[in-house]
């Protein structure tokens, strides 16, 4: 039986497939869990995975695809046991999405390049005089990458109102925290003074999220921006707001503790 | 070339209403016709190459069939993992139109001269590659090919008047054009370059060498049979290319020597070194780097007839 659609659950295969398959990347999947829950079991219109009208969604920090599998395996767009590949060899399930995948939009993992195609997913839309939506998940330190900056000039002159970019704002990147790297604030006026319009939410909340998105005019005016404040790992006592969690796979005893500490969230 | 690249375009864009035209705010009395006719269908992305290739991709994946454009070296090198990433990696139909072939930007300088977009395009393996030799067969290449279901990339010149005699502006994608017989040296040449290589041909033959030459414009797919059955009817083979010797034609030839046991020896005329701290006309950097039609006959005949 498919579990519910609940923080709990997503978090919980993130959990089980991350520490099965020894890799990392575990923490920025945590950090995005609940934004990704919110798309695939309130928000996103797909009525079949190869429907041309369905919303699109791109996932522009790819390497919070397990994320992404766990939702697309909740929501009945890919099997368990597609899921339960996840980093064998020969899997399409890896630790970045591929296209080839069910459900899977484009394909991402290179930082930077999401947003542009989301910027010409949105364009096609308008021109085919279609409703469908677009939706990009960007990380914070994503923001480093100059093309970023191409593509949130190219949407507000063009006001892509059926974009709408969700950027997860866990103030953390690979080696560091995004204020010690290359300090971002204030983000959301950044977004604002270059024409979008910026909304501020708690990432966690995933009804917040939800209504949030489902009050934006995505049919005129300026491209939206969701500034979601998250933790990095959230859910996971030792992981939260911990740099080495980008990386770092689980021990048996860690995997036993994070169990542990999402049934909070059941 | 670019002229009639874009009227062609046109012509097709009345036929198909999938095509657009995107450009990285370059095409000034070039990319007109296309906006007068069609301006919905055209986008000018700003001086922003990578994201004119995210939202080319984007458009594709939705069924447009988009055309970028701009200078070649900022078509292909500025948004090179865009185009690996995106619609190599998709399979999506982004035309890439890269314009200036060599030194024909002759007084912009190194920044403008595209003398590597042929390797780093053909090391791909599914991108279809394409340089036309003058302005009628840059209309064949882009009747027989625009319609392809992957990308395209078109190294395209800036010369609208030359004609490659001989040439009558026949393309066939994955083959070669023989454009003169002769017997002592076979030249194969790629793009508008090709002047040249009929010049060293012509004056050659006036020493009494008797060249034969071909025009490769696809160069992926490569037109490995004819390129085989061409050279194995010479002992000696020149390529002509404005571009570094790495990765463009010369190495394509190389390869198809080795790949299949040709006897025949390799001499590659391109652009040897980083052409910094000079400028000069389109005719004055190819004699000084060594491929305009007096320094590569110079080079034959000293290189390969004298040896």
């Amino acid at each position: 039986m498919i579990p519910k659609f609940t923080s709990y659950h997503i978090r919980k295969i993130i959990l089980e497939q991350s520490w099965k398959a020894g890799v990392g990347h575990i923490g920025s999947s945590l950090s995005v869990a609940d934004i990704i829950l919110a798309l695939y079991r309130d928000i996103l219109q797909i009525p079949a995975v190869n429907d041309q009208d369905r919303d699109r969604f791109v996932l522009s920090k790819g390497h919070a695809a397990l994320a992404l599998y766990a939702a697309l395996y909740l929501r009945e767009l890919i099997t368990f046991d597609a899921l339960n590949t996840f980093c064998g060899n020969g899997s399409e399930v890896g630790t970045h999405p591929e296209y080839s995948l069910d459900g899977i939009d484009f394909s991402t993992g290179s930082l930077g390049h999401g947003l542009s195609i989301g910027c010409g997913a949105s364009l096609a839309a308008r021109l085919q005089i279609s409703k469908r939506r677009v939706f990009v998940l960007i990380s914070d330190a994503e923001c480093n990458e100059g093309s970023i900056w191409e593509a949130i000039m190219f949407a507000a002159q063009h006001q892509l109102s059926n974009l709408v970019v969700m950027l997860d704002l866990n103030q953390q990147q690979a080696l560091g925290y995004t204020k010690d790297i290359c300090d971002l604030s204030p983000i959301d006026e950044k977004w604002a003074a270059f024409g979008w319009d910026v909304h501020t939410i708690d990432g966690h909340s995933v009804d917040q999220i939800s209504s949030t998105i489902k009050q934006l005019d995505t049919q005129s005016g300026p491209p939206h921006l969701l500034v979601a404040h998250t933790i990095f790992g959230k859910g996971v006592s030792y992981m939260e707001n911990q740099i080495k969690w980008h990386y770092w796979p689980m021990s048996d005893s860690e995997f036993g503790q994070a169990l542990k500490d999402i049934k909070g969230m059941e | 070339m670019r002229k009639t690249f874009i009227e062609t375009l046109v012509e097709l864009a009345r036929k198909d209403p999938r095509i657009m035209l995107l450009t990285g705010d370059l095409g000034y009395m070039a990319v007109e016709p296309f906006i007068d006719e069609f301006p919905q269908r055209f986008v000018n992305v700003g001086v922003a190459e990578q994201n004119m290739l995210g939202v080319a991709t984007g458009l594709a994946e939705a069924g447009f069939l988009p055309f970028v454009y701009s200078i070649a070296t900022f078509a292909s090198l500025r948004p090179y993992e865009f185009i690996r990433n995106g619609p190599i990696l998709h399979k999506l139909p982004v035309r890439i139109v890269g314009i200036g072939s060599g030194f024909e930007y002759g007084l912009n300088g190194i920044t403008h001269y595209s003398l590597e977009d042929i390797g780093i395009m053909r090391v791909q393996p599914e991108i279809t590659l394409i340089s036309p030799a003058d302005f009628q067969q840059t209309r064949s290449a882009l009747l027989s090919t625009w319609d392809l279901s992957g990308p395209v990339y078109y190294r395209i010149g800036k010369d609208d008047k030359s004609i490659i005699t001989g040439l009558d502006g026949h393309f066939t994608l994955g083959k070669t054009q023989s454009i003169r017989d002769g017997k002592d040296v076979l030249l194969v040449s790629i793009g508008s370059i090709t002047l040249e290589a009929l010049k060293a041909a012509d004056q050659l033959e006036q020493n009494g060498i008797s060249c034969g030459v071909i025009v490769v414009a696809s160069i992926n797919p490569s037109p490995n049979e004819d390129l085989s059955s061409a050279l194995s009817n010479y002992s000696n083979v020149v390529t002509i290319e404005a571009h570094y010797p790495a990765g463009g034609l010369g190495s394509l030839i190389a390869e198809c020597i080795a790949e299949n046991n040709i006897n025949c020896r390799l001499l590659r005329c391109a652009v040897p070194v980083v052409p910094r701290g000079v400028s000069g006309t389109q005719g004055y950097m190819n004699k000084y780097f060594g491929i305009s039609g007096e320094s590569i006959a110079e080079r034959i005949m000293k290189e390969v007839i004298a040896q």
